[in-house]
């Protein structure tokens, strides 16, 4: 692998910049002639916005325009769009409700913007704001899932009845109740998957600047993926043709998701960047992070699963509310059903399956995808499942995993998904080990004696990652390809700029692309640069989420790495008067194999370049790209057991060890892939324990700030202990699967099954805050 | 944040003449509670009077029998005070689990005192250890110095200087920190004095801020030890509930807070 090369733990190249405070976020970036924007939002749930009086503020200092809903819709910007189509049971569409960018009638939910106000400076702007008169006219708002479906309840949208985005369905009914009705054992479960605010530390902003003279807009944004954004922007909301919108993404502080989606303020800014003809800046506080980044989770479900005589699962059924909020996000539509029920089937041999889906409208914040998307739902679920069925059958909850484990690949499940390879008795194995299985009830016991209540809890997740492939998403209704593109520019001298059309906010892209570099061509991994995040330099790419940068991305990178070696191979087998067939690439050298005879890489990327001597009918330059769309989602998958402690008298939870054993096929940088995984267990742990969105009956928000959001904190969180096991992913030729999401999809279900196991009760909703599990433990 | 004015007092008499001299002035120690207030245009005060530079307000002093924290000294400063550590290890120990460490570094008791959040950690220590609070014109007694939430019997424009505690014979505190903000869930401070007098307080559980805890006072007034407590029953009535902890589970907290506390003072 060498010093630089795949597997090498090589120290982050970004992070230099980072940690010295030389990070380029859009907020640093200050342009000639800038205004700034405050938005005046929503205090209420739901109401009518009667009217709008903006004179006073006008009339402020510094105050260069005051915009509404009503003046966008005048101007024809597009409604906010939802990429996913997904049909309900009926034949019939989602029920998708207009979203305009600021709502020139109607407001949904806390937060959502009515007006935006231009000034000379932020402060002034928010001055300006308070003197901005919205008469609104409150309406009966509902938060509440299952009160949203009642009839009788506040209606939000014309276009949905009942508040039901849709009604959809997966599986084989018939073959669901035959099995129930054979089944030996039921085991039955409700859970509440709790709505999370993602909290990127950067919050999200966006520059826009308006080029009158070329009719052209750049805009600086928060974006995992900017060429996504253009094309939305172009595309559906009619603000800028593609070709004159340029949108650059430059670094961006951690997204998990909440950055995918492209959101009012930046449709806005572009907006009035033209219409008050200077550039216009918008920066997220944390209140607006809390109230506007699309939230995460929200799933309330009732699950069923049918266990023939010797335990084998023979059935599943599931029935799922999933919150959208008030409007449908960019991704929504897909996140409780194709990225949820998809892998119901966890590590499981399943015979029959159906799961059934109702999405809904309430007067929040809007949902979509957050770490993990619909595959922590399921995991959670299933993995809950198989432990109140250990408990419910008297058995081993190790062993009942293991009598239902998939063991022959590839494995197609009853819900679409076709698993390609996995050895999950391998991960199960390895996490057993490292916590010490076996010595557990004496652990137990020795606790007991202290006045502790010990637990253990075993997860095993499964997740469909590198999401693509775009035929296969396509045809489930998703309206854009996931392939991704690559660029690799050799320059005259030897340097390589690898453009990418994956973009990094925390993933490491600058070191491990160009590991990959190294391994292949010797070189080392400061002669290369990765290029990433601007639509004018790199060509058309699909973003990063859904762990899917190394898989497809930096296949891609490879795709155009063999096509730029087979012509550098050309060029030394010319200049080295060798046949083709005999070059080989050592140590950043391409040597005559069997001789003395090579050429350094450089000199070949020189002969590229000068072209005096090039075989001949050979174009000069040494420039490769490559679009790589894989045949199969990746699917990593391994064992997580966390073991704690609760202390009766208050009910807090202590970790005494976490243990993980991840199948992430092939890794690029060890280091980089542990720190992925830290960071997914503690949102995983997050959502368990601490972290919980909440409104109360009227819509109005009750975690707006971390005062009382808890986020987890390092003291809140155990040493994590982890390993790999290793089958290689058969689907790309890195064999790689993806880190970037398990350890939020696996770690709930490890936490909440031994909190359970500790207490000795069963249902314990999440997060398991110390008063609920106080309260459990305590109750009749 | 609104314009407003800054002002770094050198002195306290200069603090209370620029205070009087001001339409709507508002002093300033640590910054941890009026700076965020601040920022989220929830107070406009027209001036700020930095009081944290003062010198005769910075410090941990023992002498005696009492021990005197001046008011613009850091939470941090009071936690690694040999002064304190040797006097009232109790007291050291609260004020090192005080919020996080940049709180700590900023934090100081006399803005936390002149807050009174009911959550707030020193009001417990106050109340249980019949402290004095010192101004620029009195001397009060800590039970008449908290007034109910974020109220205090403190005038305007009256400056703290200095909190002096009495040295204790024993004294223990215990806090469930709030998972999100770390403030008390419920935190509990147990002491004995020199003349044998039980006082125990609560901080973060009461609708009306901090408070004694007669019932649990009587029973280590008999028999000081946890397990004295084991059959004193708190009431759910007029405590706090909130997302993080229900009135009944305060209840409980208290209790379990205070056993704590007496086995940490030993
Ligand atoms: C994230 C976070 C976590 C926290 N956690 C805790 C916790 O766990 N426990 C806890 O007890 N506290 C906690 N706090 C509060 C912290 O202890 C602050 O120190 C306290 O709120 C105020 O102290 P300050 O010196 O920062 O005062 P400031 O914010 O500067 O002032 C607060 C108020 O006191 C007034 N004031 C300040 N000094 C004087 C004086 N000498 N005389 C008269 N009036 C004065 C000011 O005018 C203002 O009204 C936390 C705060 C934060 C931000």
């Amino acid at each position: 692998m060498g010093v630089e090369g795949i597997g090498a733990r090589v120290v982050r190249k970004e992070d230099k910049r980072f940690i010295t405070g030389k990070g380029r976020y859009v907020d640093d970036i200050k342009l000639t002639g800038m205004t700034h924007a405050y938005f005046i939002r929503s205090p209420h749930a739901h109401a009518k916005v009667k009217g709008i009086d903006s004179s006073a503020a006008l009339k402020m200092p510094g105050v260069v325009a005051v915009l509404t809903g009503k003046q966008l819709v005048d101007d024809k910007v597009g409604n906010l769009i939802c990429g996913w189509a997904i049909t309900s049971k009926d034949g019939s569409p989602m029920k998708m409700g207009a979203w305009p960018a600021m709502a020139p009638e109607t407001v949904r939910f806390v937060g959502q913007a009515v007006a935006v106000v231009i000034a000379e400076s932020k402060n002034l702007a928010r001055d300006a704001a308070e003197a901005v008169v919205v008469d609104y006219e409150e309406l009966p708002a509902v938060a509440d899932m299952h009160a949203a479906i009642k009839t009788g309840a506040p209606q939000l949208h014309p276009e949905a009845p009942g508040n039901q985005v849709y009604d959809w369905v997966i599986g084989d009914e018939g073959a669901v109740n035959a099995a129930f009705s054979k089944a030996a054992n039921v085991v039955k479960l409700d859970v509440t998957n709790n709505r999370l605010a993602p909290n990127a530390m950067e919050p999200r902003a966006a520059i826009a600047d308006y080029d009158a003279a070329e009719e052209h807009f750049t805009l600086y944004t928060t974006s995992q993926n900017p060429h996504v954004a253009r094309l939305v922007l172009s595309a559906f909301y009619n603000i800028a043709p593609e070709h004159k919108l340029r949108v650059i993404a430059p670094d961006v502080g951690g997204g998990f998701g909440s950055k995918i989606f492209i959101y009012p303020e930046e449709m806005v800014a572009l907006w009035a960047s033209k219409k008050v003809g200077r550039p216009v800046k918008w920066t997220g506080d944390r209140t607006e992070a809390f109230l506007t980044d699309a939230h995460g989770r929200d799933h309330i479900t009732h699950a069923e699963m049918a266990f023939d005589a010797n335990n084998k699962i023979i059935g599943l059924r599931v029935k799922t509310y999933a919150n959208f909020g008030a409007y449908m996000s960019l991704f929504s539509s897909s996140v409780p059903t194709y990225l949820y029920a998809t892998l119901l089937s966890g590590q499981y041999n399943i015979p029959a399956i159906h799961a059934e889906v109702i999405g809904v409208y309430t007067n929040t914040t809007p949902v979509d995808a957050y770490r993990g998307a619909g595959r922590p739902e399921a995991s959670y679920l299933i993995e809950r499942l198989m432990e109140t069925a250990a408990r419910q059958l008297n058995v081993d909850p190790a062993q009942l995993r293991r009598t239902n484990f998939i063991t022959q690949f590839p494995h197609q499940t009853p819900v679409i998904m076709a698993y390609d390879t996995g050895d999950f008795n391998a991960s199960l194995d390895a996490a057993m080990k490292a916590i010490d299985y076996a010595g557990f009830p004496a652990r137990k016991a020795q606790a007991k004696s202290q006045g502790k209540l010990r637990g253990i809890g075993v997860s095993c997740y499964i997740e469909a990652c590198g999401i693509a492939p775009s035929k296969a998403v396509g045809s489930l209704g998703a309206g854009v390809g996931l392939w991704e593109s690559a660029e690799v520019r050799v320059n005259p001298v030897g340097t390589i700029e690898i453009l990418t059309g994956s973009h990094s906010h925390g993933q490491g892209h600058e070191t491990t692309f160009c590991q990959l570099v190294a391994d292949r061509l010797g070189v080392p991994i400061s002669q290369v640069s990765i290029v990433h995040g601007d639509t004018d330099k790199v060509q058309f790419g699909m973003g990063t989420y859904g762990s899917r940068s190394a898989a497809v991305g930096l296949t891609a990178i490879l795709k155009a790495m063999e096509k730029v070696e087979s012509k550098a191979k050309k060029i030394a087998a010319h200049a080295l008067e060798a046949s083709e067939a005999d070059i080989v690439i050592e140590n950043g050298e391409f040597k005559v194999t069997g001789t003395d005879k090579a050429i350094a890489f450089p000199m070949v990327a020189l002969a590229a370049y000068t072209a005096h001597n090039l075989p001949e009918g050979m174009e000069p330059g040494l420039k490769e790209s490559a679009f790589y769309d894989p045949t199969n989602f990746t699917f990593p998958a391994g064992a997580y057991i966390c073991e704690l402690e609760v202390d009766p008298g208050t009910g807090k939870t202590s970790f005494i060890n976490f243990v993980a054993a991840d199948d992430f096929g092939r890794l690029i940088n060890p280091m980089i892939v542990e720190g992925q995984v830290h960071g997914g267990l503690a949102q995983g742990i997050g959502q368990a324990l601490l972290e919980h969105a909440i409104y109360d009956a009227n819509g109005q928000p009750v975690t707006a700030s971390f005062m009382d959001y808890a986020m987890p904190r390092a003291d809140d969180l155990p040493s994590f202990n982890l390993s790999h096991t290793t089958t290689l992913c058969p689907g790309n030729p890195l064999g790689i699967k993806g880190c970037g999401e398990a350890g939020a999809i696996g770690a709930s279900a490890a936490v909440i099954n031994a909190i359970t196991d500790a207490i000795g009760k069963n249902n314990l909703e999440m997060p398991a805050t110390p008063d609920r599990v106080w309260r459990t433990i305590h109750a009749a | 944040m609104y314009q407003t004015t800054y002002h770094r007092a050198s002195s306290v008499d200069e603090a209370a003449s620029l205070f009087a001299k001001s339409s709507e002035a508002k002093f300033l120690a640590g910054g941890q509670t009026l700076l965020p207030v601040m920022k989220q245009r929830l107070a406009g005060p027209s001036d700020v009077i930095d009081v944290a530079k003062i010198k005769d307000m910075i410090g941990v002093e023992a002498s005696g029998d009492t021990l005197t924290i001046k008011a613009a000294t850091p939470h941090y400063d009071v936690a690694t005070s040999d002064a304190a550590k040797k006097a009232i290890p109790a007291l050291a120990y609260l004020a090192s689990l005080i919020g996080d460490p940049a709180v700590r570094y900023r934090g100081t008791i006399g803005g936390s005192i002149a807050n009174n959040d009911p959550a707030a950690d020193y009001p417990a220590a106050l109340l249980a250890l019949d402290a004095t609070v010192k101004t620029n014109k009195r001397s009060i007694a800590a039970a008449d110095f908290f007034k109910g939430l974020f109220t205090t019997a403190l005038e305007d424009g009256e400056i703290i200087t200095a909190v002096s505690f009495p040295v204790p014979a024993k004294a223990g505190y215990s806090k469930m920190p709030h998972p999100a903000s770390r403030f008390a869930l419920a935190g509990v401070f147990v002491a004995q004095t020199k003349s044998g007098e039980v006082r125990v307080a609560a901080t973060g559980a009461s609708q009306n801020g901090v408070m004694r805890v007669p019932a649990i006072e009587a029973a280590l007034k008999t028999n000081w030890s946890p397990a004295a407590i084991d059959s004193v029953s708190i009431p759910a009535s007029g405590l706090l509930a909130d997302i993080h902890g229900s009135a009944e589970y305060r209840a409980n907290l208290v209790k379990v807070m205070a056993q704590r506390a007496v086995a940490a003072a030993g």
